[in-house]
């Protein structure tokens, strides 16, 4: 393809994979130590494991559209038309993860109103009638 | 670049699908419309992938996928996140077997193509395997269903009851996740689903209680899940008994749905795929002479699959 070779093509996909199977393995055993699978006692905050995967993850899909569907060897204006309309796709994940946490907090507000009138609590169903005879 | 040029043009006037003289942006006709196709379903997976996160954001607590993905064939449970990182490796090696069956059609060797597509329908089919393995486990052994999520997680510390109602030495912490059990349902078989939550209820797995109601150490819902009770003793509720709940109901349908038509995809995949292979074989593409462009088209829609497991990868086991 374009200017490659066909030995030339042939390493790179290799060197390509090779790459893709070294940064699963990272994601993996990076995820299970962030959350203390590994080491006892060992983890990471939240916002650090999911930063660091998600970077890991793009690149990735760098790899996988630029070398492996041959991205990087099409003309500027086939790469534009395709990688362009998917910035929309930031302000789609912005907003939408924004409008989540809104629904919470409501839930929470709805919740704390309500709290005198129904007996309810964050997770869980309570047996008032149950704790009434067994009390400890 | 220019010798690219050159070989297109060459044959232009019949092959590559344009009516114009001109090819546009230098692609056939079919290569161009592939990409598109693949950038409309790119917006179909990342809406249910935001939506996914949206509903995910919009809840207290999230069933932790370590606990929820940790069992593994003939190994058991306890395996956190193994199964789907070898599933993954599968998907991703059958992605290389298509660069290099791409590759040796631009050679026109037939064999080398038919070969490297063989390993890649076998991966494909591999994957699928793979998937039903999984999806077999949660609904048969973990009782997962579209509507009801057993995974749940403790937004309070506790103390289990006993079957007398007294508190036992079985505690958890905030953050801690549990499965909500069948009643009657069978345990310790291969599924070990028994060992599923060994670190905080294994001791109650197989308990079996005489039907849906009250019990003391547990309540029995009609369809037969068992909510544990439990004594709360960190914050506003501090002495309060509760039972399990189920967990964030969203939860089966998004797994089922986005992981399904995720699967949907790498079923169509491996049928174009075998449609190809066939047509290889017979020496259609031969006959063209346009070094198997349409083993270049598949491949560009078996690389979407492969790309769309990256993201669901990340969004369901990693995150």
């Amino acid at each position: 393809m374009g200017h490659l070779t066909y030995q030339e093509s042939k390493s790179l996909a290799t060197k390509t994979i090779i790459i893709l199977a070294v940064i699963t393995i990272s994601e993996v055993i990076f995820a299970l130590y962030g959350k203390g699978h590994l080491l006892e006692g060992h983890s990471l905050p939240g916002w650090l494991i999911g930063g660091v995967m998600i970077a890991m993850s793009i690149v990735k899909a760098y790899l996988i559209i630029y070398e492996f569907m041959h991205m990087k060897y099409e003309v500027p204006g086939l790469v534009r038309t395709v990688i362009l309309p998917t910035l929309l796709l930031v302000w789609a994940i912005i907003a939408f993860f924004w409008e989540g946490s809104t629904w919470q907090g409501r839930r929470d507000r709805i919740r704390n109103a309500n709290e005198k009138e129904i007996t309810t609590a964050k997770t869980g169903m309570v047996f008032e009638e149950y704790t009434k005879q067994n009390a400890f | 670049m220019a010798t690219d040029t050159l070989e297109h043009d060459v044959h232009t006037d019949e092959k590559d699908g344009w009516d114009g003289a001109g090819q546009p942006f230098k692609a056939s006709y079919g290569k161009l419309m592939m990409w598109y196709f693949l950038l409309s379903d790119a917006f179909t997976f990342s809406g249910f992938l935001i939506a996914y996160g949206a509903i995910r954001f919009s809840m207290p607590s999230w069933p932790v996928p370590d606990f929820v993905f940790q069992t593994f064939p003939f190994l058991g449970a306890d395996k956190p996140l193994y199964f789907v990182t070898f599933m993954t490796f599968v998907l991703l090696f059958s992605s290389f077997t298509m660069v290099r069956a791409v590759q040796e059609g631009h050679q026109e060797n037939k064999k080398g193509v038919v070969f490297w597509m063989l390993l890649t329908v076998i991966g494909g089919a591999g994957f699928l395997g793979c998937q039903a393995w999984e999806w077999n486990t949660l609904i048969q052994g973990e009782h997962m269903s579209v509507t009801i999520n057993p995974f749940g997680t403790h937004t309070e510390s506790g103390v289990y009851l006993s079957e007398n109602g007294k508190p036992t030495d079985d505690t958890f912490q905030i953050g801690d996740s549990y499965l909500i059990h069948m009643n009657g349902a069978s345990h310790g078989d291969d599924h070990a689903t028994d060992d599923h939550g060994s670190d905080d209820h294994g001791a109650h797995a197989g308990h079996h209680y005489d039907g849906p109601g009250e019990y003391a150490d547990a309540s029995v819902d009609e369809k037969g899940y068992i909510h544990r009770k439990y004594k709360v003793t960190s914050g506003e509720d501090e002495g309060m008994v509760k039972s399990e709940a189920f967990g964030p109901n969203g939860f089966g349908a998004l797994f089922f749905f986005i992981t399904g038509f995720h699967g949907f995809h790498v079923l169509s995949g491996v049928i174009f795929l075998l449609i190809i292979m066939l047509n290889v074989m017979t020496g259609l593409y031969v006959e063209r002479k346009n070094g198997y462009e349409m083993v270049e088209k598949i491949g560009l829609y078996w690389h979407f699959v492969d790309l769309v497991w990256v993201f669901v990868f990340l969004v369901f086991y990693l995150l």
